[in-house]
């Protein structure tokens, strides 16, 4: 039984702004769908004695030197805006009128 | 509109009378580090935007974030000084949300794990009282970028055509200190709010953990109030007024809540629970977004910075180097200086602390550097409206005029123009007194010649004085004083006019 829709698939995708076409569309649902499966079967093994994991390494304390290095160029930056203005991101109306 | 804006105001005397304000306050400062929270761009106030930006700030695919230890130093120290327990072990966690100045879609916080919590501060209100607020946690976190907002008549979100971002800010360290529910702040609760925001922003700049800076965004306040029937009455619902950024703002936006909110339950209504924007200009709040308990985040453990675990060791030294707080640092300095703690006060509120501390280690009695900046700077600082510390004379140039003045050189009169020279920028108190040709008459001669000058002028008031009033004599001194250009030394002026007369 499928528990992710194509709709679902195509949905996400347009929140994502990421342009899938028909195809790409159905063959994400089988494979999400193989996914959540997956997840849920684990769920089933992880009961309430089974401490969540976070982290699958057993690190702590990964800390960087507080010292300066060099930014990413502004024009590499904005290379992947889609629009721009005086060296910063343009974007659409956050919110409508009041 | 909502029913809750259409409700009148009651007065604020009224509202206390009939309400118990509740207080809960969030405050955010921006750490001082040289980078980033997670990585390593620069952090420096006023760039051009997007200069200040690597591909983690940015959240690019498969940037990988690494956390700033002294960060997280720095947030241990606001910690111990907030008298919290330091987490033996705490994680980051996504704070999932949609917003331009978000470029990764979450926050990097922490949720159920900060790294400081139980803890308090006492604080101590203008009338010298003493308030304590509860801690419950102090977390860690980054700033998200700037949004401007471009089209429309006022600049505001509302009404724009569309917005650019800034990512300089986003992913400066940041840390959130959360209050437990203040109660028992009573008709005070405004000044409660102001003076504990007060108090963190004077504890940042101790710790030297900010540069703490209200005017430029470092420390900002999110206000909570609710009231209720009696003190005995369970909490009433809150509203969170956001983004208050000046201490007389935080103030305000008590007081204008604590109105608002008794003229919406004296209509019967229900207070909404929601954010409320402050407005500068009126002193009003007005509805922002509402605000559920059942907003969600989708907190999630960050998976890709593993958690920090400071050790006990670590944290103790940290202890160990912790500066004198501030609390304890007016005592010693009253103390030292005798001041009253009315006098302290008033040196405290007047930002004047540092700049007499300053003074006097420079040479001079704490009773003439409090006599200089409390009273003649003061008094110039009213009258400019600004900060005493932006006036152009420094500690070590009063303690050299106060010198001019106790070693005879000037007196108290000629020491306000001398003032006046050094803040009109002609240099040191030294200099100006010899540049204007300042310093006090005390050659006898030249004193002579003006007070006989004086007395010839003014048989009638010599014949008086003969007679045995010496009432008159000011008028001589006056004269001579005025010929002097206020330059003489009164009292040697008096002796010789007395002499001369033959009294």
């Amino acid at each position: 039984m499928s528990t992710i829709s194509r709709d679902e698939v195509a949905r996400v995708a347009a929140l994502a702004r990421i342009d899938l076409r028909t195809d790409e569309v159905d063959r994400l649902a089988g494979e999400l769908d193989v996914i959540v499966e997956s997840i849920a079967r684990i769920s089933e093994v992880a009961t309430a004695d089974v401490p969540a994991t976070s982290h699958p390494l057993p690190l702590t304390n990964v800390f960087r030197d507080d010292v300066p290095e060099a930014p990413l160029p502004v024009e590499d930056v904005l290379a992947g805006a889609p629009q721009q203005e005086n060296g910063r991101f343009a974007v659409p109306q956050i919110l409508g009128e009041e | 509109m909502t029913a809750a804006t259409t409700t009148g105001l009651v007065s604020y005397e009224d509202a206390v009378r009939r309400y118990d304000p509740v207080l809960g306050i969030e405050v955010h400062v921006e750490l001082g580090t040289l980078t980033k929270m997670f990585c390593a761009a620069e952090v420096a106030y006023g760039g051009e935007p997007n200069t200040q930006v690597t591909p983690v700030s940015l959240g690019l695919p498969g940037a990988l974030p690494v956390v700033n230890g002294k960060a997280v130093e720095y947030a241990i120290r606001i910690g111990l000084a907030l008298n919290c327990t330091i987490a033996e072990s705490c994680r980051f966690a996504r704070k999932n949300y949609f917003y331009p100045d978000v470029p990764k879609n979450f926050q990097t916080s922490q949720y159920d794990e900060p790294i400081a919590y139980d803890g308090w501060i006492d604080v101590e209100l203008d009338d010298g009282a003493v308030f304590r607020v509860e801690i419950e946690r102090a977390h860690m976190e980054e700033d998200a970028g700037k949004n401007t907002h471009v089209g429309g008549a006022t600049g505001r979100i509302q009404g724009a055509e569309y917005s650019l971002v800034d990512y300089n800010r986003a992913g400066i360290p940041l840390v959130e200190i959360v209050t437990r529910p203040i109660e028992g702040a009573g008709d005070r609760a405004p000044e409660v709010a102001r003076a504990y925001v007060q108090t963190l922003r004077d504890l940042f700049r101790a710790l030297d953990v900010s540069e703490a800076r209200m005017e430029r965004g470092n420390v900002r306040a999110d206000v909570n109030l609710s009231l209720r029937p009696t003190p005995e009455s369970p909490l009433g619902t809150r509203t969170e007024t956001k983004n208050v950024n000046s201490f007389r703002s935080v103030e305000r936006a008590v007081r204008y809540e604590v109105s608002r909110q008794a003229g919406v339950l004296d209509a019967g209504l229900p207070v909404i629970q929601e954010t409320r924007h402050f407005h500068e200009e009126d002193g009003t709040t007005s509805s922002g977004r509402v605000k559920s308990d059942a907003e969600d985040y989708r907190y999630f453990p960050e998976p890709d910075l593993v958690p920090v675990a400071p050790s006990r060791e670590w944290v103790e030294e940290i202890r160990a180097a912790l500066p004198e707080l501030p609390t304890a640092r007016r005592r010693r300095l009253q103390g030292e200086w005798g001041y009253a703690d009315a006098e302290m006060r008033d040196v405290v509120n007047a930002g004047a602390i540092d700049l007499i501390e300053a003074t006097v280690a420079a040479g001079t009695s704490a009773a003439g550097a409090r006599k200089w900046w409390m009273g003649e700077l003061a008094r110039r600082a009213k009258q400019d409206e600004v900060a005493l510390e932006v006036l152009s004379v420094t500690p070590a140039q009063i303690a050299q005029l106060q010198g001019l003045v106790e070693s005879g050189r000037i007196n108290d009169k000629i020491a306000r123009q001398v003032l006046d020279g050094t803040l009109a920028g002609e240099g040191d108190p030294e200099g100006v007194v010899v540049a204007r040709g300042l310093e006090v008459v005390s050659d006898d001669g030249a004193l002579l010649t003006a007070i006989d000058e004086a007395l010839a002028a003014q048989p009638d008031i010599v014949e008086k004085v003969r007679g045995g009033n010496q009432g008159p004599v000011g008028a001589i001194i006056g004269a001579v004083m005025k010929a002097t250009k206020g330059q003489a030394d009164a009292k040697r002026v008096r002796e010789l006019v007395l002499d001369r007369i033959g009294q």
